[in-house]
């Protein structure tokens, strides 16, 4: 891989990316299952409740849509083949020393890496650099931009660009064979 | 059969990984569509990925270890016997079950390469199976692959180019070729991997390739792949005023390559926990260094300021930190283990350890001893210092390479890159003559099927195409009559059955020796390749030779059909050569009268 650059040697630094990381992937997870929704609303994913009553339009259906998680199955799987990644997040850390948490934060961090480069292509929203001042024009994409803040009158908006924001330009996920089981996020393993 | 095929496939049948790529012959003479074909395979029980490589990975799986609905391909259903990532995946595991390296047993000339005995050791309920049958394999997967995607071109029906090693014997040239055949290609064609390699360089530079070479100018190919190192001369002469290639010598076989250099930094790290911690490793944290040693090389090698790079090891369990390994690998572990170790500074005149064929160098044995690839190559270029004299005139002590063309994922890294060209520089320095220059604009990955693809289109007589023949004379043992001495071996002459350089689609006249054959029986005839005599035409008897000069290969064999005689008669017949249209050579026997021809075997089957 062409960027192999150098990690941050504290472990403040490698725990900030980790989180970073682990934060980042959970999003594209919830992402992914919303996006393989079809409907491509804007959708909470507190599934099981009703809808909430605030029905804006005359369409009887309800606006949110849950959708049979298989490929956020499938990301968890590769995460935990990959970089271990359920393994690390049900491990209690207390009784660990950072350094200890630090070398495996590493194992997570290559390997979640390599999922995300192999698997999607991220884009940032924006290109300005962050801490810049900004505006949003009439019309701009609310989804593509939270504002924050003082939000009032009308746009544009002038503010700081405090994260550029990702999007998802292109995923391509392994291919599943019809009899496999998804759920199976990591096989049991016996050594005979 | 359709009339013209529509692409030229290049087919890089590598020992660790195998690469597919095509040009489309309908697309325009001047921008040809040359594209790296994408290789869907299983990565994991129940995955199916699509990559440009295909590991050359064979894994028989068990049949209570997977289900076969976990097994299936886009274009089948599944089968316990399978090929790419998850092969090597699986195998990593289980090597017992793991077939790997076969091509290099293709030319492995101690065993019998139709016979099943891969994998190596493995338990009773394992099928075995022969590295023919392993090679065919990964061809049928890219075969099944691409008539899934190209149902109106069927590959079989394409003009295939399958590249081979330059160091290939004629014996693993045929085998190759039957693999090919087996899967059902019609066009086939090898080519030299080293060749591939310049004709991927030409193709990238455009026309202006002819503006970094001149007339004059000898090109070294070093290939050093995952298995392999693979060394070839090209020389740039003039014809007809254009400039043309002539690939000039070849080396011998080398079982070195990246794969090696992975392991003996994973070997390195281990050493050092046991004698610096005190550690005992388990194989499986063996493995998985071996793996966080290829990433955290490749940092390495590259030139910047980073000293070491951690290599974490986390416990098997789910409790991930329970028994973590932690170490690191410095920068001067690897410039010692690879730089020094696989390119150290060494003389011209330097001689590599003996241990050269049959030393089948496999995961998990040392390579201590002759693992410098610059020692191979300075032994090269002595060996074939007169090789150049036919083109350009002129003996040397050694020959003098102006251009270098580098192929193979591990000459990526600029410090291994920069180090072998430092070497044979210094070479060039000691003996006056100018340095050599680094052809740029080379794939190292994917050059050999890029360049076999575009082969296949350069055949069509679209541009430049390297002229070379056989890269070595042959030769077939002699027994001499004379009585027999006590403790004496009888002596032999060789005589010259098929010259240096004798091209594609040329053939010799039998030769005026003849030899007895008994008819129903097999003759085995002592057989010897020369990448030195150049000169030898056919029908020369050598008295003596030195050791250098010729190396025995694997013995070949002749066995006259019955028809036509009585079990037991002999029959004179005399021995002529020719170059089939695959490039790969036939040697006949005929006899005294008649129109028959026999073919010799260059491999000894077995006859229970």
């Amino acid at each position: 891989m062409p960027y192999e650059l150098s990690m941050p040697t504290s472990l403040d630094a490698l725990h900030l990316v980790l989180a970073g990381t682990a934060l980042l992937l959970l999003l594209i997870t919830l992402l992914l299952v919303l996006k393989r929704g079809g409907g491509g609303d804007k959708a909470n994913s507190s599934a099981k409740e009703p809808p909430s009553p605030k029905q804006q339009s005359s369409i009887e259906t309800p606006m949110l849509n849950t959708k049979d998680p298989e490929s956020a199955f499938q990301l968890l799987g590769l995460l935990q083949q990959e970089a271990r990644f359920v393994d690390f997040l049900n491990e209690d850390l207390t009784g660990f020393k950072d350094d200890e948490v630090g070398a495996v934060a590493r194992v997570v961090h290559e390997g979640s890496k390599k999922v995300l480069h192999q698997y999607f292509q991220l884009e940032p929203i924006r290109a300005e650099d962050e801490d810049s001042q900004i505006t949003l024009q009439i019309g701009f994409s609310a989804a593509e931009n939270r504002v924050t803040g003082n939000v009032s009158g009308e746009p544009p908006f002038t503010g700081v660009l405090v994260h550029r924001g990702w999007r998802v330009t292109g995923a391509n996920l392994p291919k599943l064979a019809v009899s496999h089981d998804p759920k199976i996020v990591a096989p049991a393993e016996v050594e005979l | 059969m359709s009339d013209t095929p529509r692409f030229a496939v290049g087919i890089d049948l590598g020992t660790t990984n195998s690469v597919l790529s095509y040009v489309d012959l309908q697309s325009a003479a001047d921008q040809p569509v040359h594209e790296v074909f994408g290789i869907e395979q299983l990565v994991q029980p129940g995955a199916v990925e699509t990559r440009r490589q295909l590991p050359s990975f064979l894994y028989q799986c068990h049949e209570s270890e997977i289900s076969v609905g976990e097994l299936a391909l886009p274009w089948s259903d599944g089968n316990f016997s399978v090929v790419g990532t998850i092969a090597r995946n699986l195998g990593a595991k289980t090597p017992l079950r793991l077939v790997a390296s076969a091509k290099s047993w293709l030319c492995h000339s101690g065993v019998d390469r139709r016979s099943g005995f891969l994998p190596l050791n493995a338990p009773e309920d394992v099928a075995l199976i022969s590295p023919l049958e392993a090679s065919t394999a990964y061809l049928r997967h890219l075969q099944q692959n691409w008539d899934h995607r190209n149902p109106d071109f069927p590959l079989a029906e394409q003009d295939v180019t399958i590249t081979v090693p330059a160091s290939f014997d004629p014996a693993a040239r045929d085998l190759t070729a039957e693999a090919a055949k087996q899967i059902g290609l019609q066009r086939l064609t090898l080519l030299e991997e080293p060749q591939a390699a310049v004709y991927s360089w030409v193709k990238s530079c455009g026309e202006a390739w002819r503006d970094q070479v001149q007339v004059g100018d000898i090109i070294l190919v070093v290939d050093v792949g995952g298995g392999t190192t693979d060394l070839s001369l090209v020389a740039v002469t003039e014809e007809e005023g254009n400039l043309s290639l002539n690939r000039i010598a070849v080396g011998e076989h080398i079982l070195l390559g990246g794969d090696n250099m992975d392991l003996a930094l994973a070997y390195r790290i281990k050493h050092k926990l046991e004698q610096d911690e005190g550690k005992s490793l388990q194989p499986w944290q063996i493995q998985a260094l071996t793996h966080g040693c290829r990433d955290a090389k490749e940092t390495l090698l590259l030139d910047n300021d980073i000293q070491e790079v951690p290599l974490i090891v986390p416990s098997r369990g789910s409790k991930l930190l329970s028994n973590t390994l932690r170490t690191e690998l410095t920068r001067e572990e690897v410039e010692q283990t690879l730089v020094e170790g696989f390119f150290p500074k060494v003389q011209v005149s330097d001689q590599p350890q003996r241990a050269r064929r049959g030393a089948l160098t496999q995961m998990g044995l040392p390579y201590a001893q002759d693992a410098a690839v610059t020692r191979h190559l300075a032994a090269f270029l002595c060996r074939q210092s007169d090789a150049a004299e036919g083109a350009l005139g002129g003996a040397q002590n050694f020959i003098k390479p102006t251009a270098i063309l580098l192929n193979g994922g591990v000459l990526k890294a600029p410090k291994l890159a920069n180090r072998l060209l430092s070497v044979i520089n210094a070479w060039l320095g000691e003996a006056g003559a100018e340095s050599a220059r680094l052809l740029d604009g080379a794939d190292l990955d994917l050059g050999v099927a890029k360049g076999a693809a575009y082969y296949g289109y350069v055949r069509q007589g679209n541009g430049v195409r390297i002229r070379g023949g056989l890269a070595s004379a042959y030769y077939v043992g002699i027994e001499s009559s004379m009585p027999a001495v006590p403790g004496m071996p009888v002596p032999m002459q060789a005589l010259c059955v098929a010259p240096f350089g004798m091209e594609e689609g040329s053939a010799t006249t039998a030769s005026t020796q003849e030899f007895g054959l008994v008819v129903g029986e097999p003759v085995e005839f002592r057989f010897f390749g020369s990448t030195v005599r150049r000169d030898d035409i056919s029908g020369t008897l050598l008295d003596s030779w030195s050791d250098d000069e010729l190396e025995e290969l694997s013995p070949i064999q002749a066995t006259l059909p019955l028809d036509g005689g009585q079990p037991g008669d002999v029959v004179p017949v005399r021995l002529a050569a020719r170059v089939n249209e695959l490039g790969t050579l036939c040697l006949e026997a005929l006899p005294r009268q008649g129109e028959q021809r026999w073919q010799v075997e260059f491999e000894v089957r077995n006859h229970s």
